[in-house]
C-alpha cells in the first residue's frame, strides 16, 4: 500500500502542478516568492545587468506585484522563457504570471485560456534592414530574406503582410532573438523583424546602430501585456490592478518621490483611495490597505519606468508615442480607483 | 500460515507456492511487475485527465484541418501559408526524411571510408583517420550542428557580393553560387514526354549496372571465370544515357542560378540550414560507423586473410571478396541503430531553423495552437513509425546478408 502512495505522489509531481490553477494568490504568500516568466533577454524590457539582477520595462511589472503581494520587490524568482516554452510555463503552474512581450490575442485569450491582465506596451511589428540596401518601403522587399524568431505572432503577420502585398519571400526561422540578430548582422538574411520596440531595442545594441534602419511600416497591432492562467480571478484582478495602480499614478502625478508625502492624505480622494488613506480597496483584492503604494514605490509610476528603462533618455531611446497617457493623446486609460 | 510446506507431497496447492516453489515463483514476480506497471500507467492517464478537467482544457485533433498561417522556406510539396497544419506537418516529415537520408548514405561512405582507412598500414593515414573518430565522436552533435551552420553564415560571401562591374566573389564555373545563405546549384529543366524517356534510360542503365555485376559474380562463383567489372559498369551508366540525350534531341537542359533582387533565383536552392544540419549528422555518426566498421573488420579471423592470401588473391579483392563479406554480418546490426540515431538526431533541426517535424509540428504549430499534448503524441508517433519502418527494411538487408547456416 505504501508503495502505491509513493508511486501516487509521484505521479502527480510528475504531472506538475497543473491542479494548482486556484488561490495562486495563496500560493504566492505560502511561498514568499512570485516566479515571473519573462524573456530570455530584451534589452530594456528584461535583461540581467552586469551583476545579475534583472531589469527593464517588463522586469519592472514583476517587481510591482512582489512589492503589493509580499510587501519585497525583491521577492522574484525570474524565469527565462523561450516564445515557445513560455504558455506550457504558465499553464503547468511553474510560473505565477508572464511578463514577456506577449501579444494579447483573441486565440490566446479563449483558446489557449490565459486572462490577460492589461496592456503595458502597444507595440507593432516592424522590419530593419541595413541602411545600404536602400530599401524605404517594405513593399519593395520582394524575394527578400527575412530572419524571424520563430513561435511568435510575428511569423503569422508576416506572412498575412507579403500574401496580401502579393510579394514573396524566404522566412529564415530561429529560434532566439539574439541568435536572429547574429544572423542578420552577418548578411545571412536581408531583413529582421519583429516588435518595433524590440527591434529599436536589440539596434541599440548593434555595433554601429547608424547602418540599420527601421521602415516605416507598422505590419499588425502587438498590445503587450502581463498574462495568467485563465479561472484564478482573484490573482487576476491582483496583477491587473497593480498594472493599472502604475498607470493612474502617472495620470495622478503620484511619483517614488512625492509618494511618502501623498500618502499622508490629500485633498484628491482617487490619490487617497489608491494609496490606502481612504477606503477598503486593498481589502477586497485580498491585501492589505498600502499594496498599491508599495507596487508604485518599486520602481515608480508608468512614466518612471518607462523612462528609466526604454524611454528617450536611455540607449533603446523609445518615444512614448502610443503609450503615453490618454490625456496626452495615447492609449493608457486604467479604469478608476473607486 | 504453516512453516512445513512440502509442495510434492500433498498435491494440494498452497499460496505460498507462489514465493517458495521455484515452479511458480517467476510467474509471480512477472504478473507482479505488470501489475504495478499498469498500476502506474492508469496513475498517470487518470491524473493527466483530472489536470484536463481541472484546467477545462480538451484534447482535440480539429486544429489539423485549419490553416496554418506560417509559411515554410524548404517545401518539397506544394505549401503555403492558407494549407492546413496537417499539411505543414506533413511538409516538416518529408523534410526529416530528406535530411535523414542524405546523412545516412553520406554517413555511411565516410564512415566505410575511415573504418577501413584507419586500419591502413599508412602510419599517417590511420593517424588521420583516429584523430578523425575520436574528435567527432567525442563532441556533441548539436555543436558540430552549430559550429558549421556558423562557419558558413560567416564564411561565405552574401549574394548582394557577386553583384557588380567587378564583384567581390564569382560563381564557379558560372553554375554554383556559394553564399551564407546556402548554396545554389543548376537544376534539371525538362522538355516533355522525350524527357521522360531520357530519364528512364537513365534509370534503366543503373538498373543495368547492378544485373551486370550480379551477372559477373554468379559467373565468377560459378566457373571461377573473371569478368573485368570497372569499366564495363561505368560504359553501361554513361554511354546509353549519352545517346538518348543526342537521340531524343537534348530534351534536358540545365537552369544556372542567377542573382535576381535580394537573392538568387533559378536553379536549387540547398539552404544554410540543411547543410549544416546534413553535414553534421554525416560526420558525426560517420565517426561511429567507422569504428563499427573496423571492428567488424577485425573481427575476422586473420587466418582468412592469410588463406585468401595463398591462394594468390590481391589486398584489393581479399577486402572485397573475403574480409568485407563476413565482416558485414558483424557491422550491420549497429549500423541499424546508427540509422536510427540519424534519424532520430535529425530534430536537432529546431537549432539552425530547418523546417523538420519537429520544427513545424512540434515548434510553429504546437505554440501557434496551444495543442501541445496532440502535437507531440503525433511527434513520437511519426518518429517511432519512421525508427520501425528503418529497422524492418534493415532487419531483411542483414537477413540476406548474414551466415547461411545449412
Amino acid at each position: 500500500m505504501k508503495k502505491s502512495v509513493i508511486l501516487g505522489a509521484l505521479t502527480v509531481a510528475g504531472m506538475a502542478a497543473g491542479t494548482a490553477g486556484a488561490a495562486t494568490l495563496d500560493d504566492v504568500k505560502a511561498r514568499g516568492v512570485l516566479n515571473c516568466g519573462v524573456t530570455t533577454g530584451v534589452p530594456g524590457f528584461a535583461e540581467p545587468d552586469a551583476d545579475g539582477v534583472w531589469q527593464g520595462f517588463d522586469v519592472a511589472v514583476c517587481r510591482a506585484v512582489a512589492a503589493a503581494v509580499l510587501n519585497d520587490p525583491t521577492a522574484v524568482e525570474f524565469v527565462p522563457t523561450t516564445g515557445k516554452t513560455r504558455f506550457t510555463a504558465l499553464a503547468a503552474g511553474e510560473i505565477d504570471m508572464l511578463a514577456r512581450n506577449t501579444t494579447w490575442t483573441f486565440s490566446r485569450d479563449v483558446d489557449l485560456k490565459f486572462e490577460f491582465t492589461g496592456v503595458n506596451y502597444y507595440d507593432g511589428q516592424g522590419f530593419m534592414v541595413p541602411a545600404d540596401l536602400g530599401v524605404a518601403s517594405a513593399a519593395d522587399l520582394d524575394g527578400a530574406t527575412v530572419c524571424i524568431q520563430t513561435g511568435t505572432t510575428t511569423e503569422l503577420n508576416l506572412a498575412d503582410f507579403f500574401r496580401a502585398n502579393g510579394i514573396s519571400y524566404e522566412p529564415v526561422p530561429i529560434e532566439t532573438g539574439s541568435e536572429a540578430v547574429q544572423l542578420f548582422l552577418a548578411g545571412s538574411c536581408d531583413v529582421y523583424t519583429t516588435d518595433r520596440s524590440a527591434l529599436a531595442a536589440q539596434r541599440a545594441n548593434f555595433p554601429t546602430p547608424d547602418d540599420y534602419v527601421v521602415l516605416p511600416e507598422v505590419v499588425s497591432k502587438e498590445p503587450l501585456g502581463p498574462l495568467v492562467r485563465h479561472g484564478d480571478h482573484e490573482w487576476g484582478d491582483v496583477v491587473r490592478w497593480t498594472l493599472n495602480a502604475l498607470i493612474t499614478a502617472e495620470e495622478l502625478g503620484v511619483t517614488s518621490a512625492n509618494i511618502e508625502e501623498l500618502s499622508g492624505g490629500t485633498n484628491n480622494p482617487e490619490i487617497n483611495r489608491l494609496l490606502g488613506s481612504e477606503g477598503t480597496l486593498g481589502e477586497m483584492l485580498g491585501l492589505d490597505a498600502e499594496w498599491a503604494k508599495r507596487a508604485i514605490m518599486a520602481g515608480g509610476n508608468y512614466g518612471e519606468v518607462f523612462d528609466g528603462n526604454i524611454g528617450e533618455a536611455t540607449n533603446i531611446g523609445l518615444a512614448r508615442g502610443l503609450n503615453a497617457q490618454w490625456t496626452d493623446g495615447g492609449l493608457l486609460y486604467s479604469p478608476p480607483f473607486r | 500460515m504453516s512453516t512445513t510446506t512440502d509442495p510434492g507431497t500433498e498435491g494440494g496447492f498452497r499460496l505460498s507456492q507462489l514465493i517458495y516453489d521455484t515452479r511458480y515463483r517467476s510467474t509471480t514476480f512477472q504478473v507482479i511487475a505488470v501489475a504495478v506497471l499498469a498500476y502506474c500507467l492508469y496513475q498517470l492517464y487518470g491524473n493527466a485527465r483530472q489536470n484536463f478537467a481541472d484546467a477545462d482544457l480538451n484534447i482535440s485533433w480539429l486544429f489539423l484541418w485549419e490553416p496554418a498561417g506560417y509559411d515554410i522556406n524548404q517545401r518539397p510539396i506544394e505549401y503555403n501559408s492558407q494549407s492546413t497544419h496537417l499539411r505543414a506537418s506533413i511538409v516538416g516529415a518529408i523534410n526529416t526524411i530528406i535530411v535523414a537520408v542524405l546523412a545516412c548514405i553520406s554517413a555511411t561512405v565516410i564512415g566505410v571510408f575511415a573504418g577501413v582507412a584507419r586500419l591502413s598500414n599508412n602510419w599517417i593515414v590511420s593517424k588521420m583517420m583516429s584523430a578523425y573518430v575520436e574528435a567527432f565522436r567525442n563532441v556533441p552533435v548539436l555543436i558540430w550542428i552549430l559550429i558549421i551552420f556558423l562557419a558558413m553564415s560567416n564564411a561565405f560571401p552574401q549574394p548582394r557580393a557577386f553583384r557588380g562591374e567587378t564583384p567581390d566573389a564569382e560563381m564557379l564555373w558560372g553554375m554554383f553560387a556559394f553564399t551564407n545563405r546556402g548554396v545554389y546549384v543548376p537544376s534539371f529543366v525538362n522538355d516533355g514526354a522525350m524527357a521522360t524517356i531520357f530519364w528512364l534510360v537513365i534509370l534503366a542503365s543503373i538498373v543495368g549496372v547492378f544485373a551486370y555485376r550480379r551477372y559477373a559474380k554468379k559467373l565468377l562463383y560459378d566457373t571461377g571465370r573473371l569478368l573485368p567489372t570497372g569499366w564495363p559498369s561505368l560504359a553501361i551508366l554513361i554511354v546509353p544515357g549519352l545517346l538518348a540525350y543526342f537521340i531524343l534531341g537534348q530534351p534536358v537542359g540545365l537552369e544556372n542560378p542567377e542573382l535576381k533582387g535580394f537573392n538568387f533565383q533559378g536553379g536549387v536552392h540547398l539552404r544554410l540550414s540543411l547543410i549544416a544540419l546534413w553535414f553534421a549528422l554525416a560526420i558525426y555518426t560517420g565517426a561511429f560507423i567507422a569504428e563499427n566498421v573496423r571492428a567488424g573488420i577485425q573481427a575476422i579471423s586473420k587466418g582468412q586473410t592469410e588463406a585468401a592470401a595463398s591462394l594468390g588473391l590481391r589486398p584489393g579483392r581479399i577486402m572485397n571478396l573475403v574480409v568485407l563479406p563476413q565482416a558485414l554480418r558483424v557491422i550491420i546490426p549497429p549500423l541499424i541503430s546508427q540509422y536510427l540515431n540519424i534519424t532520430k538526431n535529425s530534430s536537432l533541426a529546431i537549432a539552425v531553423g530547418y523546417m523538420d517535424i519537429t520544427g513545424t509540428l512540434g515548434g510553429i504549430t504546437l505554440n501557434q495552437t496551444g495543442r501541445a499534448i496532440e502535437c507531440v503524441l503525433l511527434l513520437m508517433l511519426f518518429y517511432l513509425c519512421v525508427s520501425l519502418l528503418i529497422s524492418f527494411f534493415m532487419n531483411i538487408y542483414n537477413n540476406a546478408m548474414k551466415l547461411k547456416e545449412r
